[in-house]
């Protein structure tokens, strides 16, 4: 009977800790000293995740560090981040100025990979089709409605298009996805410029919503008809066909590891913080991103041990060095190595307090 | 005259008859409605117990029940982590809300008139009215944050909370059940009011008390929604309460709107695996509630 | 009540007062979680209550992007899923009380169907989703199809439909409860006087108990008001409006789910809150409604 009274005023003792502590994020965590000691926790974009996996998998295996990495979207990895639940944050979607300046300290862009967001269908014989970036925008704008629409027919001459509705699917969580995509589109349409423009989650025209880019696979395996946009891995894990996309040369390109690593020979900037869509090389692929890891600029904060901030820090090294011949192994492009110069020199400006970590 | 008003006899009868008649067929008729949409309403139980016995009985095997998951898009699995992590996470939301849902339950049972009954018999009340979704608001804001991270114990009080309205409800029915003699009975002996309640009014109960924490566990087992922002999931196996951890409904979730093949067949056999649960709970609750009875 | 009995033993004095400090306690710890609930949800809403105001409600366009934060569309999503909802299983809700309620009240007819419908009652609303998704979803489509509507299986209609089938079990529990309640008299009264059991049941049955046979509509409209991971499922995720049953809608309960792990921005997060806070006042309102009625009835 002991325990029963005791447990009363732990209760109690909790929820007054907690009911402070509600409404103030800035408030310091409570005292818990093995925190971070036996594991990492990552959250944030479906994008990479099977990337994320593979690695995340390998580095327990070899090093015996478990990072736990939830796919919840590159919206909520950013707002785990700012409310400091997470090690690290993942988006493909680098973060805004406006965003960066609300976050509670300085946050850094790593990037890990690169990927492309593939345009699928699920027709009949799973045909792959040629879209021209008119075509593509009029389709999500939902003023296309028919697969047996003359504009989609006149590009693909030697596919039988059925006569049956589109149906769109997109995201309904945060999406790093969804920002490459939409950037693309902002980028070769004034009409979607205006309207649903660019974010990481839009107010959409048409179209059904699915959780994650394994949702919305999901759901384009499911309808027939239907027509979306995932990363490239997760169409050639389920054997989905990818459209071929006109890119500003006006050449009709495949997502490809070359034609994504072609997309990003350009001159990046040190924050690495860059659009690397409608890409003007000839044979780029012209929906295309890094995806990066996001952590504090300075690792001292709510207790943070030193140990847990080098593990963190040691982890992303490895991503983006030994953990690179996953991301070709799954479909994603590496890193350049001119991207791998700037991210190694981001990582370098990590510190812990005043120590740095490398 | 007397053939005219015998015929009419004859006919107001057959009147009678048929109106009878038509009365009784409605009845009838009326009882075939009822049984029919009492048949209907029980189908979609049989219909989902089927489809997911058939799906899931061939995901269950040992690899399933003692392996982790495997990276994104690699066949096999299992779900060992999500099965420790859902008991794990269950087990402390009981040591929570047992305790405190049995002791506001006999305050409740004792004190029937008070204002602060009154209002605790209300709050009660709204706790289990309130959607699972807002829960999982609430103890993101409370614990969560607070505590800097995504946690099972968040989960467990999300559960927990979920929980009390029906263990409080259950105790203070199955007490005021009892015979008021047996209290007086134990007072009268000079044994002491508390001693009274914990060792006479409390054992006594049991059986009712047990079948009201049996059934509350069967109805959070299976909760998804309070869990998404608190327990989070992971792909390890963790018994580190204040990290995060997976659990089955969270999984099947997760899996369920996937587009990997192997990842449905987890999430079946997933599925059948917490309703297999749910089926034993009720079973043992049933056992309970019929073997334990006191009988007065 | 508590008997107010001294002891002169200061060791039992003391356990005594512990103890029924500890019953007193406990009661107010439950009115203080509410209350504390209430207040969590209400101050956290404070932002966008004050820069959406009353628009939030009537506005439109969901789009984070442009920081527009209108939930009309999924109040309307809420209403309209929860009410075809009731609307598909109250008939049967309503048979299958009168059927455990007045037609077979004891035997293995009656255990069987009860424990079916206590059995339905405790699925857990993510598999009744996953369940929805692999096998209702694909026959709505063809309903869609020959109904040449854009078939797209997931919409208000298919979580409306698995809605009813999960409030089912508690309306039924509920209503079955008070028809039981009918005096017998009144119904032998009907009888004696040569009513069939049909007559019986429509004209004394159900008029006695319809106020409540209402309560228990309400409580399950505040329960499908509230159901989040099924809805989510199947409900098809858009912002817009719906404009039909088939179409794709959102609910408030599937939009918090959906977006409150990642709502960045004070005033997105404070909009999701503030559904919850919307959602917690009316289920509140519901149930206190619903069982005030149901006391009155019992009593």
């Amino acid at each position: 009977m002991k325990f029963k009274k005791s447990i009363l005023p732990l209760l109690i003792t909790a929820f007054a800790l907690a009911s402070c502590g509600g409404n103030n994020s800035q408030k310091e965590g409570n005292q818990d000293s093995d925190e971070n000691s036996n594991g990492i926790l990552g959250a944030g974009a479906t994008f990479p995740y099977p990337f994320y996996s593979k690695v995340f998998d390998i580095y327990n295996k070899e090093k015996g560090i478990k990072v736990n990495y939830q796919s919840i979207g590159s919206g909520g990895g950013i707002k785990q981040l700012q409310n400091k639940t997470v090690d690290f944050g993942a988006s493909d979607a680098p973060m805004s100025d406006e965003e960066l300046s609300k976050s509670p300290a300085p946050i850094v862009h790593i990037p890990t990979c690169l990927g492309a967001v593939i345009i699928t269908c699920n027709l009949p014989g799973d045909p792959v089709l040629k879209f021209t970036p008119e075509v593509l925008a009029n389709i999500f704008l939902g003023k296309v409605k028919k697969w047996n629409d003359p504009n989609i027919a006149s590009l693909n001459p030697n596919v039988k298009l059925p006569d049956l509705a589109i149906s769109i699917i997109h995201r309904s969580d945060g999406s790093g996805t969804t920002y490459i995509f939409s950037d693309y589109l902002s980028k070769v349409s004034a009409e979607w410029n205006a309207k649903p423009g660019k974010g990481k989650s839009l107010n959409w025209p048409a179209g059904l919503g699915a959780k994650g880019n394994e949702g919305v696979s999901g759901l384009i395996k499911q309808t027939p008809g239907s027509i979306g946009y995932v990363e490239l891995v997760y169409a050639l894990q389920n054997k989905m066909p990818a459209a071929q996309l006109k890119n500003k040369a006006g050449n009709f390109v495949a997502a490809t590891l070359q034609s994504s690593s072609a997309a990003a020979n350009i001159d990046l900037p040190a924050d690495m913080r860059v659009s690397l869509t409608n890409t003007a090389a000839a044979d780029g692929y012209p929906i295309c991103s890094f995806t990066y890891l996001l952590l504090y600029k300075d690792q001292k904060y709510n207790n943070r041990t030193e140990a847990s901030a080098k593990a963190t820090v040691d982890l992303v090294n490895y991503v983006i060095h030994d953990g690179q011949k996953y991301a070709e192994l799954l479909g994603y492009a590496p890193l350049p190595d001119a991207a791998v110069k700037k991210a190694e020199a981001i990582l370098k400006s990590v510190t812990y307090g005043d120590k740095t970590l490398q | 005259m007397l053939k005219i008003a015998l015929i009419n006899m004859n006919d107001s009868k057959s009147e009678i008859e048929k109106q009878t008649a038509h009365r009784n067929r409605k009845n009838k008729r009326f009882k075939g409605v009822i049984i029919a949409a009492t048949i209907i309403s029980t189908l979609p139980l049989l219909f989902i117990l089927f489809y997911i016995f058939r799906q899931g009985i061939s995901a269950i095997n040992w690899q399933f029940l003692t392996h982790l998951p495997k990276p994104v898009g690699e066949a096999g699995g299992g779900v060992s982590n999500a099965l420790v992590g859902s008991i794990l996470i269950l087990l402390v939301s009981c040591i929570i809300a047992i305790p405190v849902g049995i002791v506001i339950g006999i305050y409740l049972s004792e004190e029937t008139k008070s204002r602060l009954a009154y209002y605790c018999r209300l709050a009660v009340d709204v706790l289990q009215g309130i959607p699972s979704i807002v829960i999982g608001i609430i103890i993101y804001e409370w614990i969560v944050r607070p505590m800097g991270g995504f946690s099972a114990f968040s989960g467990s009080v999300a559960l927990a909370l979920m929980m009390l309205p029906s263990i409080i409800k259950s105790t203070e029915e199955t007490l005021k059940l009892l015979p008021e003699s047996l209290k007086e009975a134990s007072l009268a002996l000079g044994v002491p009011y508390y001693k009274t309640m914990l060792k006479i009014i409390v054992p006594t109960g049991l059986s009712g008390i047990l079948t009201g924490v049996i059934l509350s566990i069967s109805r959070v087992i299976g909760e998804t929604a309070p869990l998404l922002f608190t327990a989070f999931g992971s792909p390890f196996m963790t018994t580190d309460i204040f990290k995060p951890m997976s659990s089955l409904p969270l999984i099947i979730f997760n899996y369920a709107t996937s587009p990997y093949e192997d990842w449905h067949q987890l999430a079946w056999g997933a599925s059948m695996l917490l309703i297999l649960m749910i089926l034993i709970l009720n079973i043992i609750s049933k056992i309970v509630q019929s073997k334990w009875k006191v009988q007065f | 009540m508590i008997p107010a009995i001294t002891f002169k033993n200061n060791g039992i004095n003391f356990k005594e007062k512990a103890f029924k400090k500890t019953l007193t306690l406990s009661a107010i710890v439950a009115v203080i979680i509410l209350i504390a609930i209430f207040f969590t949800l209400l101050v956290n809403s404070f932002p966008s209550l004050k820069a959406l105001g009353a628009g939030f409600f009537y506005d439109k366009t969901w789009d984070p992007v442009a920081d527009e934060y209108g939930a009309l569309p999924f109040l309307v999503g809420t209403l309209l899923t929860s009410f075809l909802a009731l609307l598909i299983s109250t008939p049967f809700s309503i048979a299958v009380s009168i059927f455990l309620g007045e037609y077979y009240k004891k035997g293995i007819v009656a255990e069987t169907f009860k424990n079916v419908i206590d059995l339905l009652a405790g699925i857990p609303s993510v598999i009744y989703g996953f369940w929805g998704l692999f096998v209702l979803v694909p026959i709505v489509r063809i309903i869609e199809i020959k109904l040449n509507v854009p078939p797209y299986g997931v919409g208000i209609f298919t979580s409306s439909i698995i809605l009813a089938i999960m409030i089912l079990p508690f309306s039924v529990s509920l209503s079955r409860q008070v028809i039981s309640m009918v005096p017998d008299h009144l119904k032998e009264a009907a009888y004696s006087l040569g009513a069939t059991r049909f007559e019986v049941i429509t004209k004394i049955i159900i008029p006695y108990t319809k106020s409540g046979l209402f309560a228990g509509l309400l409580l399950a409209l505040g329960r499908a008001l509230g159901e989040t991971m099924a809805v989510t499922m199947l409900i098809g995720n858009t912002h817009s409006i719906p404009t039909g049953i088939f179409s794709p809608g959102n609910t408030m309960a599937s939009v918090i789910a959906n977006e409150f792990s990642e709502a960045t921005g004070k005033i997105y997060t404070s909009a999701l809150i503030e559904m919850g806070l919307f959602l917690f006042v009316v289920a509140t309102v519901i149930n206190i409604i619903g069982k005030q009625i149901i006391k009155r009835f019992t009593l």
